[in-house]
C-alpha cells in the first residue's frame, strides 16, 4: 500500500535546505508492497529476489532492475532518475536495466509536465537506493559474523576491509530479501563526495536504441490482429456530425468500416472530439478512406470565433482595468501626477506543440478491460479517460507507456488515447489511432494567446516609479470548467504575479478570455507570453533611458532579497517557499555571470548586428540569456551565438541539462520566428509544415553555450526554463540591432524572417 | 506486381502502387525505424536511401519504388553502427530521438557525396529535416565527427 511521508521533516543534500515540494504536491508516496497486494501489472523489479521498493529489484546474478515511472520525451529522465537509485545503491551503472512502468498510482503521480520529475522524485529514488544498500550491508554483516557498521559498499559489493571480505550485490540479495525492510530515519545516505552519479550524469539508456531505430514509439507499437484508424473530427471546436456518407470511402481498398465517434459534452477535458473513424488495414488506406467521407457538420457557437478579431477584444479588455492579482503602493496615484510615462501593448498568438511524433494510441478492449499502448505524458489520466468513456474501473484500463516522439505539453493531455479505446470497444480488434500532421495541428490544445499592456512612470534617471501590468489570455482552466475566465495562480504565478523587480509602486492584474479552442500547456506555458512581455518592456524603458539594459535589468531588481508573496496566491509551481525561496540574488548572479560570459558591453557591433539579454525564474530555475543577432537589409535575421546560465539548484545531469538549454534556444526560435496559429470561422487555418513552420537547421542559433551554476541548493526544472529568457533576449537584441521594438510575436508582423 | 529490394532483400508487393513507400515500410513490412511525421515531404523523419539518394518516403509512391534498391535505418549498416550512428552517439545528439533515423539517413547520403561539408553544404543537406527537440547544434558536429572519421 501506499504511504506519504512528511519529507518536511528530512533535511535535503548538505542540512539546512528542506525538500518540502513534493508533499506539496501530494506526490510522495513511499510505497513498500505488503504480501496480499494485487498487481494489476507487476514488473521484472516486482518480480527480483529482493524487492524492497516498486522503485527497485536486485537480482541474484547481481542485476538491479530500476522501474522508470516517468514518461521519456526527450529529457533523459528515464534515465536521471535511475541514477540518482543507482549512486545511492552504489550500483554499477553498466548492470542496471531501466523498465518502463506502466500507469499505476503506487509510483505516485506520473505526469511528466511541469519540469518537476527530479524535484519531486529525487528523493524517492535516494531512498529506494539507500534502502537495498542497507539491507544489503546488513545481509553481509550477519553473514560474516561482523557489525554492520564495519561493512561498507564499494561497486555493486558490500565490504568488509579488516577481514578482506567482499561480497557482489547478487551473492547477498537472497539473504537481504530475508530482512525486515529498514524505517526511514535509520538509513544513511551517501555524503555528496562519495557520490558517483548525481551531478556527472550518463547520456540516455536508450541512446543506442535511438540511432539504430530499434526503440519502441507509440507510432511503433503492434499488436496481432490490429487495424489502423483515421478520424475525421468536427473542424469546429464544439461541433457536431449532422449527418455523413461513407459509399465512397468503404470501396477504398483496406477500409473496413466507418465508425461514429460521439461529441464530446462540454467541458472538453480528455474526451474525444467525436466525429467519423474510418478503419481499415493500413494506415495509408484509413487515410484514403478518410479523404473519401462526405460529412455534413453542425459547427455550433464557436463557429463566430475569429482570431483577428479575438486578439482586438482581448488587447481591448488589456486597456480597461482589471483584476489585481498583486500590487504595492498606489500606481495610479503616481500615473495622476503626471510625468514621463511609457505604455506598450505585447501580444504573443496560439502557438501549437508540433512533437514530431505526431499523436498516436494503440488499444485493446478485450473481456471488459482495455490494454494501452500509447506515447503518453501522463498514463494515469490515461486511465482517468479511458475508464470513464467506456464505464469501467480505472484499475481495469492497464496503460504501457512507449518512448514518446516529443510531448511538450500535448501528450499529458490523452484525448487521442481515449479515441483508440473507444474504437476498439465498437470494433470489437484491438485499433491503432493515427493522427496526421494536419490533425495534430488542427486539434490540439494550444498555447494561450495572450494581450498584455504594459504603463511605466520613470524617475529622472528612466526608473519606473510605478508599474503596471496587465495581461489576458483564455486560461487552461477553461478546457475543464466551461465558466473558466480568468487566470488561476497557477498560471498567473508563470512570470506574471512574481515580477521580481523593487519598485515601490506596482499593479499586476488579469482580465478575463472566453476560450474558443481548447487551451492546453505547451513548454513554458505563461512564461513564454509574460517572460517576453516583461523581458521587453523592461528593454524599452532602458533604452528610452539611454542606459545599459544590463545595468538597468540589474537596477530593477534590486538588491539580493527573498520576495515577500505574503497576501498574493503564489503557488510556486506546487513547492514550498521554504524549500524554494524566490531568491533574487540568484537572478542577479545568473544575469551577471552570463554577461561576463557572452562579453557583454566588450565585443563591438557592426551595423545590422545586436545583442539583448533576458533573466527569468521559472520552474524554480533561474535563468539569463543573451542573445546576439545579425539582420541584412533584406531583413533576414541569423542567430550567430546564444549564451545562457542557469542555477537550477542541483542538478543531477549536466550534460542532459545542457542539451535541454540547447534545445530551448530552438524551441524559443521558433516560437519568435513564426510560432503562430490562427482561426477563421472557428477552425485552425494551418495545417502542417509549410504553414506552421517550426526552425530549421539553417534558422537556428549557430552556437549555444550553456552554463550550469554549481549549487547546492535543491533540484529544479530544466526542461522548460530555457525558452522563456530566449525569447525575449533574441527580441531586445533584434532592437540593439535595428531599431525595431517586436512587440507582437512572430517577427514576421515587423518584415522579419 | 512491383519488384523492389528493402535491405538486400529481393521482395514483391501487388497493393496499392500509389501507396505510400514509408507505409509499405512500418506496416506491411512490420520496419518501423522510418518514421511518419508530416506525410507531405516537409520533416524528413521518413528519409530512407533509394537506390544511394536520401529520399522521403512518405512521398515515394510504390509505382516509383518499382525496381529500386531502398536501405532503411535497419540496413544502414550490416555490421555493427555505421560511423554516422557512432558519431551520433558520441555527440550524444539525440533528445526524443524520433527524428534521428532520417536525419542520420540523410546525413549518412549527405556523406556519401561530399567528404568534407561545410557548414553551408550541412545546412543545405540538412534543412529538410526537422527536429523539434533542438539538436541542431550536436546533428552539425556530429556530422563533422563522422566526416573525420569516414575521411
Amino acid at each position: 500500500m501506499s504511504t506519504i511521508e512528511n519529507v518536511s521533516r528530512r533535511r535535503f543534500l548538505t542540512g539546512g535546505i528542506i525538500a518540502a515540494g513534493a508533499l506539496v504536491l501530494g506526490v510522495h508516496y513511499y510505497p513498500k508492497l505488503s504480501s496480499g497486494d494485487k498487481l494489476p501489472h507487476d514488473t521484472n523489479a516486482d518480480r527480483a529476489k529482493l524487492h524492497p521498493s516498486v522503485y527497485l529489484g536486485i537480482e541474484p546474478d547481481g542485476t538491479v532492475w530500476i522501474v522508470a515511472s516517468r514518461s521519456e520525451m526527450g529529457t533523459t529522465s528515464r534515465t536521471t532518475l535511475p541514477l540518482v537509485l543507482a549512486d545511492e545503491l552504489d550500483a554499477d551503472w553498466k548492470r542496471v536495466k531501466i523498465e518502463q512502468a506502466i500507469g499505476d498510482k503506487r509510483y505516485g503521480d506520473q505526469n511528466t509536465d511541469g519540469s518537476h520529475s527530479v524535484r519531486s522524485y529525487y528523493d524517492a529514488m535516494r531512498e529506494a537506493g539507500a534502502t537495498a544498500r542497507f539491507m544489503l550491508i546488513q545481509a553481509a554483516a550477519k553473514q560474516w559474523g561482523v557489525p554492520a557498521t564495519e561493512c561498507e559498499t564499494e561497486l555493486h559489493a558490500v565490504v568488509h576491509r579488516s577481514s578482506n571480505r567482499r561480497a557482489d550485490y547478487g551473492e547477498l540479495a537472497s539473504a537481504a530479501a530475508k530482512l525486515p525492510i529498514p524505517k526511514t530515519e535509520d538509513l544513511k545516505f551517501k555524503p555528496k563526495s562519495a557520490w558517483r552519479y548525481v551531478g556527472k550524469g550518463e547520456v540516455s539508456y536508450d541512446l543506442e536504441a535511438l540511432v539504430t531505430g530499434k526503440a519502441v514509439y507509440g507510432m511503433d507499437a503492434r499488436v496481432d490482429g490490429m487495424v489502423y484508424a483515421s478520424v475525421e473530427r468536427p473542424p469546429v471546436l464544439g461541433g457536431k456530425v449532422k449527418s455523413y456518407d461513407d459509399k465512397e470511402a468503404l470501396k477504398v481498398a483496406g477500409v473496413r468500416q466507418t465508425v461514429p465517434l460521439d461529441p464530446f459534452r462540454p467541458p472538453p477535458a480528455f474526451q474525444p472530439l467525436g466525429g467519423v473513424a474510418v478503419i481499415a488495414d493500413n494506415t495509408w488506406a484509413a487515410f484514403q478512406g478518410r479523404k473519401k467521407l462526405n460529412i455534413s457538420w453542425d459547427n455550433g457557437a464557436n463557429e463566430a470565433y475569429n482570431s483577428a478579431d479575438y486578439k482586438k477584444e482581448l488587447q481591448e479588455t488589456t486597456h480597461k482595468s482589471c483584476k489585481v492579482a498583486r500590487s504595492a503602493g498606489d500606481v495610479d496615484a503616481v500615473f495622476t501626477k503626471g510625468g514621463k510615462t511609457l505604455e506598450a501593448d505585447y501580444y504573443v498568438p496560439l502557438l501549437a506543440h508540433a512533437a514530431m511524433e505526431p499523436l498516436v494510441a494503440l488499444a485493446e478492449f478485450k473481456d471488459g478491460k482495455v490494454t494501452v499502448w500509447a506515447p503518453t505524458q501522463n498514463p494515469q489520466a490515461v486511465q482517468d479517460i479511458v475508464s470513464k468513456e467506456l464505464g469501467i474501473s480505472p484499475n481495469d484500463v492497464i496503460c504501457h507507456v512507449t518512448l514518446l516522439g516529443g510531448g511538450f505539453g500535448r501528450k499529458s493531455k490523452p484525448d487521442y488515447v481515449a479515441e483508440a479505446a473507444v474504437l476498439s470497444k465498437k470494433v470489437g480488434r484491438p485499433v491503432k489511432v493515427v493522427w496526421t500532421r494536419e490533425d495534430d495541428i488542427k486539434f490540439d490544445y494550444y498555447n494561450a494567446v495572450a494581450a498584455m499592456y504594459f504603463k511605466a512612470s520613470v524617475d529622472a534617471k528612466g526608473k519606473p516609479t510605478a508599474w503596471l501590468q496587465r495581461s489576458v489570455f483564455p486560461p487552461i482552466t477553461s478546457t475543464f470548467d466551461v465558466n473558466a475566465v480568468y487566470g488561476d495562480p497557477p498560471h498567473l504565478q508563470q512570470g506574471w504575479t512574481d515580477l521580481p523587480y523593487d519598485l515601490p509602486n506596482i499593479s499586476i492584474e488579469n482580465g478575463p478570455a472566453k476560450a474558443h479552442v481548447r487551451i492546453g500547456w505547451l513548454r513554458s506555458v505563461a512564461n513564454i507570453y509574460h517572460g517576453f512581455g516583461i523581458q521587453c518592456f523592461t528593454d524599452e524603458l532602458a533604452n528610452r533611458a539611454h542606459r545599459d539594459p544590463l545595468e538597468y535589468l540589474l537596477d530593477l531588481i534590486g538588491k539580493p532579497r527573498t520576495i515577500d508573496f505574503n497576501g498574493v496566491s503564489y503557488p510556486n509551481y506546487g513547492a514550498s517557499l521554504e524549500a524554494y525561496p524566490w531568491e533574487t540574488g540568484r537572478l542577479r548572479r545568473v544575469a551577471e555571470m552570463v554577461a561576463e560570459k557572452s562579453g557583454w558591453g566588450k565585443r563591438k557591433h557592426s551595423k545590422g548586428s545586436g545583442v539583448g539579454i533576458a533573466a527569468h525564474r521559472s520552474f524554480l530555475t533561474y535563468v539569463a540569456t543573451v542573445v546576439e543577432v545579425e539582420v541584412n537589409d533584406q531583413g533576414e535575421v541569423r542567430i550567430p551565438r546564444v549564451d545562457t546560465v542557469l542555477d537550477a539548484g542541483l542538478v543531477v545531469n549536466p550534460e542532459a541539462t545542457r542539451a535541454q538549454f540547447e534545445g530551448a534556444a530552438v524551441f524559443g526560435t521558433s516560437v519568435a520566428r513564426s510560432g503562430q496559429i490562427t482561426a477563421t470561422k472557428g477552425a485552425i487555418d494551418q495545417s502542417n509544415f509549410q504553414d506552421y513552420t517550426v526552425a530549421r537547421i539553417n534558422e537556428v542559433p549557430s552556437q549555444t553555450n550553456v552554463y550550469v551554476v554549481d549549487s547546492d541548493a535543491p533540484p529544479a526544472g530544466v526542461g522548460e526554463p530555457g525558452v522563456p529568457p530566449f525569447i525575449a533576449a533574441f527580441c531586445n537584441a533584434i532592437y540593439a540591432a535595428t531599431g525595431k521594438r517586436v512587440r507582437d510575436l512572430p517577427i514576421t508582423n515587423y518584415g522579419l524572417s | 506486381m512491383i519488384q523492389l529490394k528493402v535491405n538486400g532483400a529481393g521482395l514483391s508487393f501487388d497493393g496499392d502502387p500509389e501507396m505510400p513507400l514509408l507505409w509499405y515500410l512500418r506496416d506491411v513490412l512490420g520496419l518501423t525505424g522510418s518514421k511518419f511525421g508530416c506525410g507531405i515531404g516537409l520533416c524528413g523523419a521518413c528519409t530512407v536511401h533509394v537506390n544511394g539518394q536520401a529520399t522521403r518516403s512518405c512521398v515515394t509512391v510504390m509505382r516509383d519504388a518499382a525496381d529500386k534498391e531502398v536501405i532503411t535505418i535497419e540496413g544502414l549498416e550490416k555490421n555493427g553502427l555505421h560511423p554516422v550512428q557512432k558519431a551520433w552517439m558520441q555527440i550524444n545528439v539525440p533528445q526524443c530521438g524520433y527524428c534521428q533515423v532520417g536525419q542520420i539517413m540523410q546525413a549518412a547520403a549527405l556523406l556519401n557525396s561530399k567528404t568534407r561539408p561545410t557548414d553551408d553544404e550541412i545546412h543545405e543537406a540538412m534543412s529538410g529535416n526537422i527536429c523539434r527537440c533542438g539538436t541542431y547544434q550536436r546533428i552539425r558536429a556530429a556530422i563533422k565527427a563522422a566526416a573525420g572519421e569516414m575521411a
